[in-house]
């Protein structure tokens, strides 16, 4: 393979972007694959940050949620009052790329502690705005990098719901939107269940055998009936991809951003 | 009208031991000069506001100024972890941190409604998280005309808000450009405001009629601090400087070497 997994990982996650989608971008891995999309198969994605920048158009990846790049390459730039409340809770964003510390099968997010709350183990930065984009976004797409600790059978804290601790809790909570469709990680995609909302291995990244996946995940990881091999990346893609990054490693060293 | 002053003489006017202090900016614009001002001033017991403690609550985290903390996103953006805000949350060093923790969507809706002279604000959030469990402050309320259940958090009201602008003018109108966060509401919401500038002009030369505009009677006090929001930057005059934000999670990873750091850049 010509390729390595974090690249197999953030090119099937840009996949998932469609040109017509407006996506709420969490910085980091969301990032790096919302704007290989745009540099390939969707030119006219829509990439909204919460520091307030709308159509951001950012040449090179920002470090920071709120880099200079994006404000000056955007559309318009906004109040964080105004992102939160018109855009977001407004719902006019169609999909939120979200990642975080742990999964658990039903594609709720900790990114609060590790240990318990009152005296964690690890603190880690805490929610942002991941818990209102899981929940009005119309759907959640989500990247994290395969194991046994960050995809666990049990969240140390559950800061953003997915489909919620049995799967079911959506409805119940009378929120209408998808919640987490997609989790893609450096082995294979992962994809709820229909009824049970469980996250399960509908393909597997080309070379990954199944045992590997069982062995990384933190609970009885299931597969569907039909498991497709992902598409390993094009030339265009890997090209795009490794063009992204080292315009973003020249950026940001030495102090110019 | 605002008065100006020099940096050291407004933060030692405006911050007292035990306040309540928000400095914003959103990534952009953290005013990172009167943060240090306030370590020199060895102010303690503050209660900090901010939506993302960055790397100036981190420092004054760690040099003891803060009783509690009030936030929602306590990373170093792009990096990693603020060592020194873990430290206090993990260890108790160098003294306890009480912390109270929201989302974004909270926080930004908590200084609207300070601004707007409310008491509280709610919002359509914290569905299904455990926050509320462990955060006391975060309630709901059912609306009257549909009977939807809404998150209800309180206004934010600091003692004292601290933003860093582009530029006044000589009347001490002031102008903000770019990511504008919520510099404008945390302004308004607060009983009093420094805003530090990069430089005084004749004319603020807004971009627009829409432009983001302070107005002199809005603030208490202006100080002139060239580049005061670095290692963050100001939109129109430098860059930020991602470099140092990778270079700080060495820098703070442990106790001796934060230490050095501040006294050699900070303290001095």
């Amino acid at each position: 393979m010509n390729y390595t997994a974090t690249e197999m990982m953030t090119i099937a996650a840009a996949r998932a972007l469609a040109n017509h989608d407006v996506c709420f971008v969490g910085i980091g891995l969301p990032s790096a694959a919302c704007n290989l999309a745009r540099a390939t198969h969707a030119p006219g994605v829509t990439l909204v940050y919460e520091s307030g920048t709308i159509e951001a158009k950012p040449a090179v990846l920002p470090l920071s949620i709120g880099d200079g790049e994006l404000c000056e390459t955007a559309l318009a730039t906004v109040s964080v009052p105004e992102m939160f409340r018109y855009w977001l809770q407004g719902g006019r964003i169609s999909v939120g790329f979200l990642s975080g510390a742990q999964v658990d099968r039903y594609g709720n997010l900790n990114s609060t502690v590790i240990g318990p709350y009152g005296r964690p183990k690890v603190r880690l930065p805490g929610a942002g705005g991941a818990t209102e984009i899981a929940t009005s976004c119309g759907r959640i797409f989500m990247i994290m990098r395969h194991g046994a600790r960050a995809m666990v059978q049990k969240l140390d804290f559950l800061t953003t719901l997915g489909h919620g601790p049995t799967g079911q809790e959506r409805r119940r909570l009378g929120i209408t939107t998808a919640g987490p469709v997609l989790l893609v990680t450096d082995l294979c995609i992962m994809e709820p269940e229909r009824e049970t909302n469980e996250l399960v291995v509908t393909a597997l990244h080309e070379g990954v055998m199944r045992e590997q996946v069982a062995q990384n995940t933190g609970w009885g990881v299931r597969f569907a009936n039909q498991v497709r091999e992902t598409e390993p990346p094009s030339p265009l893609e890997l090209h795009a991809l490794r063009e992204l990054n080292a315009r973003t490693a020249r950026a940001h060293a030495g102090g110019t951003a | 009208m605002a008065s100006f002053q020099s940096l050291s003489d407004a933060i030692s006017g405006l911050v007292h031991d035990g306040d309540t202090v928000a400095l914003e900016g959103f990534t952009h614009l953290i005013p990172f000069a009167a943060g240090h001002e306030i370590i020199r001033q060895g102010r303690r017991n503050l209660t900090l506001i901010r939506m993302t403690p960055d790397l100036i609550y981190d420092q004054m985290i760690g040099c003891g100024c803060a009783r509690k903390l009030v936030f929602s996103w306590g990373g170093n953006p792009g990096v990693g972890s603020l060592y020194r805000l873990r430290d206090a949350v993990e260890n108790g060093w160098p003294n306890a941190l009480e912390i109270e923790e929201h989302s974004h969507a909270a926080m930004a809706n908590a200084y609207a409604a300070g601004a707007a002279g409310m008491p509280s604000a709610f919002f359509r959030g914290y569905r299904g998280t455990a926050l509320p469990e462990v955060n006391a402050r975060i309630r709901f309320i059912d609306c009257p005309f549909t009977g939807e259940t809404l998150a209800c958090v309180a206004a934010h009201r600091p003692d004292v808000a601290i933003i860093h602008a582009q530029r006044a003018d000589r009347k001490g109108n002031v102008l903000i450009e770019g990511i504008v966060g919520v510099q404008k509401e945390a302004v308004l919401a607060a009983k009093r405001s420094l805003v530090t500038v990069e430089e005084i002009v004749d004319d603020l030369a807004a971009g627009s009629p829409n432009s983001v505009v302070l107005p002199s009677w809005t603030v208490t006090a202006i100080a002139v601090a060239p580049e005061g929001a670095r290692p963050s930057y100001a939109h129109g005059y430098y860059s930020r400087d991602n470099s140092f934000y990778v270079a700080w999670d060495g820098i703070a990873k442990d106790r001796e070497s934060f230490g050095r750091w501040m006294r050699e850049n900070v303290l001095r």
